[in-house]
């Protein structure tokens, strides 16, 4: 006599810890193998897309900063290109600089949160983690001796960046990127090798390049599948384009690639600071721009690559003080959408591992 | 999945962790030892100077959350006294705006980080309490004056380095430790 089976329903979550905030999964399971991935998402909403409705641009700013809140640099610096962009507002050349020495510290600081995050989700219990907490640390000491705070910078400024930096900041960040790339190293050797994370990443939860392409992926998720797809280079914006760098992507897109990618970006990122210190001019930190903006009436989409992806803000403006509407195209929860994909067919503990290896941010994903 | 010669990358990786035995800590222990936090801190008060302020109210336009509640009525001099100040901290989120909108330079931010309260009535700040105080300092947020005369802020980057002959002030501070820095 056959034994009747049933599909199992089972909730992941709202609690998990190393995701950055409250997201519920509710899988379906045969046995222990995944078959089904829903997302029940928002519990994090803050409506800050209505908010922003009744705000002055310059108002938004600090708003930005709870989107994504491991990067908030990048969330200021998206919003005041999009905002610059509507207005046609020029920016001092300092302040660009300024803004990306800003954009890729951020970028060093969420990679190093994401991979240690990623290797908690694996079982290395916390020891990666508080070894890249090292590094970011020093990063988050730099953010607060610029702006004053260390999760929610409130930095930029439409027309510039809100103060210029004070003169120990210079010596430490080269000292930070002189000894970065050692520190890099130094997680390769204890991590890349490990034959427990080669194991457990190498083959799982593979994304492939049409599918990353059609689910709109993008970030790290979406060059891990062998896609060159870099919004720094596909579509310049700021001066990325007086920099060299180079775009690292993976081969097949399984776990590991998507690991690996971020180890590669943090080198990237220390080469641009490198190169943007060396080029810092002097001058103005920010451009006179009147405190309550009327841009003139139109829509705009500005967007920049995030450390998570493409993050995108679509203004509509009807040349009052406040956005007539103020949409975000946040990239975790495009890149969210392909979790299924990478889902389905591959064991609980798995299913883990890929959602830690999208890097979530669930202040974005709900906003 | 297999291994051509299982465990080398183990060992490597041990070699790492291992290596942290002989390293200095970096960490501080917080309630006895404090870092120096930035000259710039948001910290989590405002201080108000009621002899600069002209009850203009270009802060409490700027507070994107409506926080800063003004009453004020003309005085003998055609000049606005201020009756009232109120600032609900609990829902402030410190992003700064009032203070960079100032043109009198009449509020400034805190320098405290430790101002946890039992009740919610508590965090409404009044005019009294907004106050210069013993512990309601100013911090240099968009105040370059303040900024210069306050004391430079302990960088985890210099954690084992010294900085001029002289170690950061943190790093003294951690010696009555039996394993300092």
């Amino acid at each position: 006599m056959a034994i009747r089976t049933e599909p199992f329903i089972l909730n992941m979550g709202p609690q998990h810890p190393s995701t950055h905030g409250v997201l519920r999964l509710r899988v379906t399971l045969d046995g222990e193998v995944v078959t089904d991935v829903e997302l029940v998402m928002g519990y994090l909403h803050r409506g800050i897309e209505k908010l922003g409705e009744n705000r002055t641009y310059a108002q938004i700013i600090p708003l930005t900063d709870r989107l994504d809140y491991v990067a908030s640099m990048t969330n200021n610096f998206a919003y005041v290109l999009a905002v610059e962009k509507l207005a046609g507002i020029e920016v001092p050349e300092r302040a660009e600089y300024l803004r990306i020495i800003m954009a890729e510290m951020m970028r060093i600081a969420n990679h190093l949160m994401a991979v240690g995050f990623f290797l908690n989700d694996l079982g290395a219990m916390m020891t990666p983690v508080l070894y890249m907490w090292r590094e970011r640390e020093k990063l988050l000491d730099l953010f607060e001796m610029v702006c004053g705070q260390r999760l929610t910078y409130n930095y930029m400024r439409i027309g510039g960046v809100s103060h210029d930096i004070p003169e120990e900041f210079l010596p430490a960040l080269k000292r930070f990127v002189a000894e970065m790339p050692g520190f890099i190293d130094e997680y390769d050797r204890l991590l890349s090798q490990n034959e427990v994370l080669l194991a457990r990443t190498k083959g799982v939860g593979i994304l492939p390049k049409d599918t990353a392409i059609n689910t709109a992926a993008s970030g790290p998720v979406l060059r891990a599948s062998d896609v060159k797809w870099d919004i720094r280079r596909a579509d310049p914006y700021s001066i990325y384009d007086r920099f060299d760098f180079e775009i690292p992507v993976g081969t097949v897109g399984d776990c590991y690639d998507r690991y690996w990618v971020r180890m590669q970006e943090m080198r990237q990122s220390v080469r641009i600071l490198e190169q943007a210190i060396a080029q810092l001019p002097e001058g103005e930190a920010c451009a006179k721009v009147p405190q309550l903006l009327r841009p003139p009436v139109g829509e705009v989409y500005g967007h920049i690559e995030a450390p998570k992806g493409e993050l995108g803000f679509h203004l509509v403006s009807d040349n009052s003080i406040a956005p007539y509407r103020f949409h975000i195209r946040a990239p975790t929860l495009i890149n969210m959408t392909a979790l299924k994909d990478m889902a389905i067919g591959w064991k609980v503990a798995d299913l883990i591992i890929i959602l830690g290896s999208i890097d979530v941010c669930l202040g974005e994903i709900d906003r | 999945m297999k291994f051509e010669r299982y465990g080398i990358g183990i060992a490597k990786g041990m070699a790492v962790t291992f290596k942290h035995l002989f390293r200095a800590p970096i960490t501080v222990q917080y309630p006895e030892e404090k870092l120096i936090v930035s000259r710039r801190i948001r910290g989590n008060e405002l201080v108000w100077y009621p002899d600069k302020c002209t009850g203009c109210a270009t802060c409490a336009k700027s507070c994107p959350q409506g926080n800063i509640e003004i009453a004020t009525h003309v005085g003998d001099k055609n000049n606005y006294v201020v009756d009232k100040f109120e600032v609900d901290t609990g829902r402030c989120m410190f992003c700064g705006l009032c203070v960079e909108a100032c043109p009198f330079d009449a509020l400034a931010m805190g320098i405290s980080y430790e101002r946890a309260q039992h009740r919610r009535k508590q965090l409404v700040l009044s005019k009294e309490e907004l106050q210069l105080s013993d512990v309601r300092q100013p911090s240099g947020y968009a105040r370059p004056r303040i900024e210069a005369s306050l004391p430079k802020q302990s960088l985890l980057i210099y954690w084992d380095k010294e900085e001029g002959g002289q170690k950061l002030s943190w790093l003294g501070l951690s010696k009555k430790r039996g394993r300092g820095v």
